[in-house]
């Protein structure tokens, strides 16, 4: 099998870190909410906490970790802008 | 006005200025109110300060230059084009209407929140970057570009054209709203006196003008939503940050919500009826149910609201105008960073509301207290003579009951100041915020139709040897027309704005997700699989609102908001049939998609 090439090697990286980004995407978009009711107890409204606050921030943060981890696949394999 | 520099290396000092003068501003105002002059003045004042320096900027920003009209020249840096984005995407509903929406309808309403939000890690990581690299002026033009063929830029057209102006009526329908509100003029002249704001803002500069307007608005929204939240929390005493305090006063509103009657104690059928469109409390803040259709409808909201956030050509478009394509990446984290200091506050804010009203220990509480003492509050007699709530006793015993107190959502944004007895100045600065918001919803909305129709059918299609200035000519003669025909169809108040934006939402994603998206992730995909995809998913998506819509029993509770949940499916099973039964793609657009999914290297158009 010969050597891929850096742009593929490249596009491969960055498809596992889209499937990455988006399968924590879908836990907290979907599978958290969909249980939303086993969150809420006496002490704490879980599912209020989830859908009002703790989707958004993990997604804040999804956002700019996936924006910084996608640039530095970039930089790995020579395809920045800057290249 | 010269910069040494330029206008792009000093925007921190431009901004900061304005910043401070629009909170000077706000303490101006704070002084007159204090001096006397009538809340009337204060209201317009709000209102034609800030619309008039809107209007400057976009003056200001004029252009004839066909890259600073389409894409603001690719120069907009990532924290501005982020302010700008969030201004475009928080429209008259996320700023006036979510966090009513919260307070009446509970828990499911907040799948709302969710979705708005989350559909930005599908912008980042599926389309919006690899759209930059690609260089297009418009959503269609990479759809036309990429499958080829003048049909598929068509369909595109349609389905932007139909989802757009679906959503800026509803925009437009919220400035004649609040400024209606403000000023004491009729609706369908407030209309009117915005849509001649939002084409000052971009008739001239197009998305030049549009996005550093939108900056200023976002400035003006966020300030006006923040500053009452914060104020309120602090002076009935739930403390400094109300995101914080909110989760104990959660559990106290459950507590108030079941000992009330919230959701068992519905308003007789002659009571709504008197009410006519305002709602009461039915559902509690945290009714997070196990119910499988409950769960169902929240999952299926959420995911048809991020669909359609990835494929609102509107939002899309703002990643054009950045200077590369790690700016247009920082830049969605940028944009969902300034989003959320608004969507974060609105529950906060309807929790607030709900303990101040229904707090038998808090002195603004309603709920349980006399009939005739509520109708004595003033900021009650003031919301009733608008039409936006009502008291119907409907069991005669002089007391209001929690299935008694009718209001519109709205007013949780809007009354707060008033509820909470804050100055009026804060109310002046809550219509100055609402205005701001669904203006530039608006502005960015309107641009999205103008362009498409100017570049893609009249420039792409029709006459591709037009001259530049004869295109930006005709581009701008379509804003007229389109703003026009816009208020025209507003002022006919046809849907209320939440129903118009789901929609929008829909007639997006049925039409346009699964295109965009396979067009950079699937080199297969060809053009026969597109427009089927496209005609398939968007018309099957509208019959099937259609029929919901004439009295069709929605299957599976998928109503009228997730129509999505039918066009989506159908675009991609479509799609994929019909790429795979016809040949693959030549090896010319096979390469353009290569190169577009590396940064290195030039954009694909010019």
């Amino acid at each position: 099998m010969s050597a891929k090439s850096d742009q593929q090697q490249h596009w491969a990286a960055t498809k596992r870190l889209t499937f990455l980004t988006l399968v924590i995407w879908a836990v907290v978009s979907f599978v958290i909410h969909w249980f939303g009711s086993s969150l809420n107890s006496e002490s704490f409204p879980g599912a209020y906490f989830m859908a009002g606050m703790g989707s958004q921030v993990i997604f804040v943060i999804l956002v700019f970790w996936f924006s910084v981890r996608q640039n530095s696949i970039d930089e790995e394999y020579g395809m920045s802008e800057g290249d | 006005m010269k910069l040494e520099g330029g206008f792009i290396n000093n925007l921190g000092r431009v901004y900061g200025i304005y910043t401070l003068g629009f909170l000077g501003f706000v303490i101006l105002m704070g002084i007159c109110e204090a001096a006397g002059v009538a809340n009337t003045y204060i209201g317009w004042m709000f209102v034609a300060f800030t619309v008039l320096l809107y209007a400057l900027i976009g003056v200001l920003s004029r252009t004839m230059d066909s890259s600073q009209y389409y894409v603001a020249g690719r120069e907009v840096p990532a924290v501005y084009n982020g302010m700008a984005t969030a201004a475009d995407w928080m429209s008259g509903a996320s700023f006036i209407a979510m966090a009513g929406g919260i307070y009446l309808k509970g828990y499911p309403y907040m799948a709302f929140l969710v979705g708005w939000t989350g559909g930005y890690v599908l912008v980042a990581s599926l389309i919006a970057p690899y759209l930059r690299k690609f260089g297009c002026y418009t959503v269609p033009d990479f759809i036309g570009t990429r499958y080829g063929g003048n049909l598929a830029r068509f369909c595109a057209v349609v389905v932007l054209v139909v989802a757009s102006f679906t959503y800026v009526t509803a925009q437009i329908n919220g400035t004649g709203t609040v400024a209606a509100r403000a000023l004491q003029i009729p609706f369908e002249v407030g209309v009117w006196i915005g849509l001649a704001g939002i084409l000052f803002c971009s008739m001239l500069g197009g998305m030049r003008a549009v996005t550093w307007t939108q900056v200023a608005q976002y400035i003006v929204l966020i300030v006006a939503y923040l500053i009452p939240v914060f104020w309120m929390s602090n002076k009935l005493g739930y403390g400094l940050i109300p995101h914080l305090a909110q989760f104990d006063a959660v559990l106290r509103v459950q507590e108030l919500e079941s000992a009330l009657g919230v959701g068992t104690l519905l308003p007789t059928a002659e009571a709504q009826a008197e009410a006519g469109k305002l709602a009461a409390l039915k559902v509690g803040i945290n009714d997070a149910s196990d119910d499988w259709m409950a769960r169902w409808k929240f999952f299926t909201l959420v995911l048809c609201m991020m669909a359609g956030t990835a494929s609102l050509p509107h939002v899309l478009m703002r990643y054009f105008t950045t200077s590369s394509v790690k700016a247009a990446r920082q830049s969605v984290g940028w944009s969902l960073f300034f989003i959320s200091l608004l969507y974060l506050s609105a529950p906060a804010l309807a929790t607030f509301t709900k303990l101040s009203l229904l707090d038998p220990n808090v002195a603004t509480s309603i709920i349980g207290k006399s009939v005739a003492d509520v109708m004595s509050l003033e900021w009650i007699q003031q919301w009733s003579n608008v039409g936006f709530l009502k008291i119907v006793d409907g069991n005669g015993d002089g007391i209001v009951q929690i299935n008694e107190f009718f209001m519109r959502g709205d007013i949780v944004v809007l009354a707060t100041p008033e509820m909470a007895g804050l100055p009026y100045v804060i109310s002046g600065l809550v219509a100055a915020g609402g205005l701001a918001a669904a203006m530039s919803t608006a502005d960015g909305l309107l641009l999205a139709i103008a362009n498409a129709l100017s570049h893609d059918l009249y420039y792409k299609i029709i006459d591709p040897k037009v001259d530049t200035a004869k295109r930006l000519l005709v581009a701008r003669i379509l804003l007229l027309v389109i703003g026009a025909l816009a208020a025209w169809v507003a002022s006919m108040k046809l849907t209320g704005i939440l129903g118009a934006v789901a929609w929008a939402f829909c007639f997006a994603n049925s039409g346009l997700f699964f295109p965009l998206v396979l067009g950079v992730w699937w080199k297969r995909a060809n053009r026969a699989g597109a427009i089927a995809g496209m005609i398939g998913g968007f018309g099957t998506g509208t019959w099937y609102l259609y029929m919901v819509q004439t009295g069709m029993e929605p299957w599976y509770g998928i109503d009228g908001l997730r129509f999505g949940m039918i066009g989506m499916p159908v675009s991609l099973i479509l799609m994929v049939v019909f790429s795979l039964m016809t040949e693959a793609p030549d090896e010319e657009t096979q390469k353009m998609v290569e190169s577009i999914r590396v940064p290195k290297g030039k954009t694909y158009v010019s």
